[in-house]
C-alpha cells in the first residue's frame, strides 16, 4: 500500500515535459514578420495552422518546402504541434 | 565483480544531483556558435532555475550563412556579425575564454587561464577544426595565400578581397573535400556566387571546382542553374580526377592525382573533424566526430556530456546552422528533464537549408528526422529538394525565404 502511493507520487515526474516532437524545429523559420519572408505561427489560431499545415502535406495548399516537411508527421502529430504554436509556452 | 563496479560508478554518477540539492544545478555550455547560443539562452528560458554559463573565446561570432554572399560582394560583413549580449540579459553567465580541456570524471571544464568551472551537465558544441594536414603543403599559414573562409571572419574577407584582385582571363580554383563536412551544398553556393562576380566583373575569368566526391548536395538543381548561369563554371568530380591532394601556396598550384592547375586565386576547403577539444577530453571518435545518443545528444563515450552541432554524429542530419539550432533545443529540453528527474521524450527534428545560386535564385534542401537504430535517421517518404522545373518566381522566393530564415534563426539564437 504504501509502495504503490509512492509510485503514483513519482509518476508524474517521469513524463517528459516541453513541445510535442518535432514542434521546436519550427522557430528556425518561423519567427516575427519579415516583409515578405515566412510567416510567422506563434499565436495563431489552432485550426488555421492544423489545416495549412495538413493542406501542405496533401498538396492542396502551394508551398515552397512545407509540403517536404510536412510529409514527415502524422494527423495526430500535426493537431499538437498546432496546439503548440497557438499557445507556445 | 562487475555488478560492483557498475554499483560504484552509478553511485559515482550520482553525487553531482546530491552536491546540487545545496544550490542551482549548473550547465555549462562550451561554443557560441548557433548550437550553442540557442542551447543556453533555451535553457534559461524552460527552466530559469539552472544556473547557465557559456565558454565561448571570442566576442563576436561571424555567421558562416550568407558568408559566401559576403564573399561575391554581394552582402556587407557586418550583416555576418553577433554578439553575446542578449545571452548574458537572459541571465547566461558569459565567460570570454578559451576551454583547453574537459575532465569528463570530475565534471569540469578547464580553461585557457588554468581556472575551472564545474558544471552537473555539459553541452558542448565546439564546431569544426580544418584539418590541413589532409592535404599536402596546406596550413593555417597557407591559408593566408589560398583562403579556406570555412570559418566566417578574416578569412571570408581575405577571400572577398583576393577575388576582387583575380584578373580578368585569370583562373579561380576551389577544392572541396568529401563527406562529412559542414555544411554540404556550402561549397556549391559559393562556386555559384564566385562565378556570378567573375560573369559580372571579370567576363573573361574562369572557376574550377575540384572535389573529392561524384556526388553532392542539390547536385541537379546547382548543375542545371550552372548550366545555364555559368558558363565560366568548370566542375570536375572524384571520378574526373578532382580530388586535391597537394597545394603550393608560393607558386598558387593545385595538384590532384592527376593534373596540376595554375591558379591566381585558390579556395582550399580542407576535409575536417570535430573541433580540437571534442578530441583532447575523448569525445570524438576515430573518425573524429563525437557519436551520441539521439534521444538526449548525450556523448556516447563521456556521461554528462552532451554534444550538438557540426561536431556530432547526427546520422542523416546535416552538418548546418539549422541543425544546430533544432538540435540545441531539443537537448536544452532534455538536458532540463534530466536534471528535473524526468525522461526525455523522443524527439523528431526539422532541417532546412537554403542555397542562393545567384541573386533572386534560391534553393533548399529540407528533411525530417527521429531516432531509430540509435542514430537520427531520415523518414523516408519526407524531405528532399526544390523541384528541378519551378518558375522563376518561385526561385525568388526561397532567396526571400532564405534570407527571412536568416533573420529569425540569427535572432533566436543571439538576441
Amino acid at each position: 500500500m504504501r509502495t504503490a502511493a509512492v509510485l503514483v507520487l513519482a509518476a508524474p515526474l517521469l513524463i517528459a515535459a516541453g513541445p510535442p516532437p518535432g514542434a521546436s524545429s519550427c522557430s528556425g523559420c518561423h519567427g516575427a514578420v519579415v516583409a515578405g519572408g515566412i510567416p510567422p505561427i506563434a499565436g495563431r489560431p489552432a485550426t488555421e495552422l492544423t489545416a495549412a499545415m495538413r493542406g501542405f502535406r496533401d498538396g492542396s495548399r502551394k508551398a515552397t518546402l512545407m509540403d517536404r516537411l510536412m510529409k514527415g508527421f502524422s494527423d495526430a502529430e500535426i493537431t499538437a504541434i498546432a496546439a503548440f504554436w497557438a499557445n507556445p509556452s | 565483480m562487475r555488478a560492483t563496479r557498475r554499483g560504484l560508478l552509478a553511485a559515482a554518477l550520482a553525487l553531482p544531483a546530491i552536491a546540487r540539492a545545496q544550490g542551482p544545478a549548473r550547465v555549462v555550455v562550451l561554443g557560441g556558435g548557433f548550437g550553442g547560443a540557442s542551447a543556453a539562452r533555451r535553457l534559461r528560458q524552460i527552466a530559469p532555475e539552472v544556473a547557465v554559463t557559456l565558454i565561448e573565446r571570442s566576442a563576436t561570432y561571424h555567421a558562416c550563412p550568407f558568408s559566401n554572399a559576403v564573399i561575391a560582394g554581394l552582402r556587407d560583413m557586418a550583416a555576418q556579425e553577433f554578439t553575446y549580449g542578449a545571452l548574458a540579459a537572459d541571465g547566461v553567465k558569459v565567460i570570454a575564454q578559451a576551454a583547453t580541456h574537459i575532465d569528463a570524471t570530475a565534471r569540469r571544464v578547464i580553461l585557457a587561464d588554468g581556472g575551472t568551472v564545474q558544471y552537473d551537465r555539459l553541452i558542448l558544441s565546439p564546431g569544426i577544426e580544418l584539418r590541413f594536414k589532409d592535404i599536402a603543403g596546406y596550413s593555417d599559414v597557407a591559408a593566408g595565400v589560398m583562403p579556406h573562409a570555412w570559418k566566417a571572419g578574416p578569412q571570408t574577407l581575405l577571400l572577398r578581397d583576393r577575388l576582387a584582385a583575380v584578373p580578368d582571363g585569370g583562373t579561380v580554383v576551389m577544392s572541396v573535400p568529401g563527406n562529412p563536412y559542414r555544411c554540404p551544398p556550402g561549397p556549391y553556393e559559393r562556386a555559384s556566387l564566385i562565378a556570378h562576380y567573375l560573369k559580372t566583373h571579370k567576363p573573361r575569368a574562369k572557376l574550377i571546382v575540384l572535389d573529392a566526391k561524384d556526388a553532392f548536395s542539390k547536385q541537379r538543381l546547382f548543375q542545371a542553374a550552372w548550366k545555364s548561369l555559368y558558363p565560366n563554371l568548370e566542375w570536375v568530380g572524384l571520378s574526373g580526377g578532382g580530388k586535391v591532394v597537394e597545394v603550393d601556396a608560393g607558386s598558387g598550384t593545385v595538384k590532384t592525382e592527376f593534373a596540376s592547375y595554375k591558379a591566381d586565386l585558390a579556395n582550399i576547403i580542407p576535409p575536417q573533424r570535430a573541433g580540437a577539444i571534442a578530441l583532447v577530453s575523448d569525445v570524438a571518435d576515430r573518425t573524429g566526430w563525437c557519436p551520441i545518443d539521439p534521444v538526449s545528444f548525450e556523448s556516447r563515450l563521456q556521461p554528462g556530456i552532451h554534444v550538438i552541432g557540426d561536431a556530432a554524429i547526427a546520422g542523416g542530419m546535416p552538418k548546418s546552422a539549422f541543425a544546430a539550432n533544432a538540435q540545441a533545443k531539443v537537448c536544452a529540453q532534455a538536458v532540463a528533464d534530466l536534471l528535473a528527474g524526468r525522461t526525455p521524450g523522443e524527439p523528431r527534428l526539422i532541417n532546412t537549408c537554403y542555397s542562393i545560386v545567384a541573386p533572386d535564385y534560391g534553393i533548399s534542401v529540407a528533411g525530417v528526422y527521429r531516432p531509430a537504430n540509435g542514430v537520427l535517421t531520415d523518414i523516408e517518404g519526407a524531405g528532399g529538394t526544390s523541384p528541378l522545373d519551378a518558375p522563376p518566381e518561385t526561385r525568388a522566393e526561397e532567396a526571400r525565404y532564405a534570407e527571412s530564415w536568416f533573420r529569425t534563426i540569427t535572432t533566436e539564437a543571439f538576441g
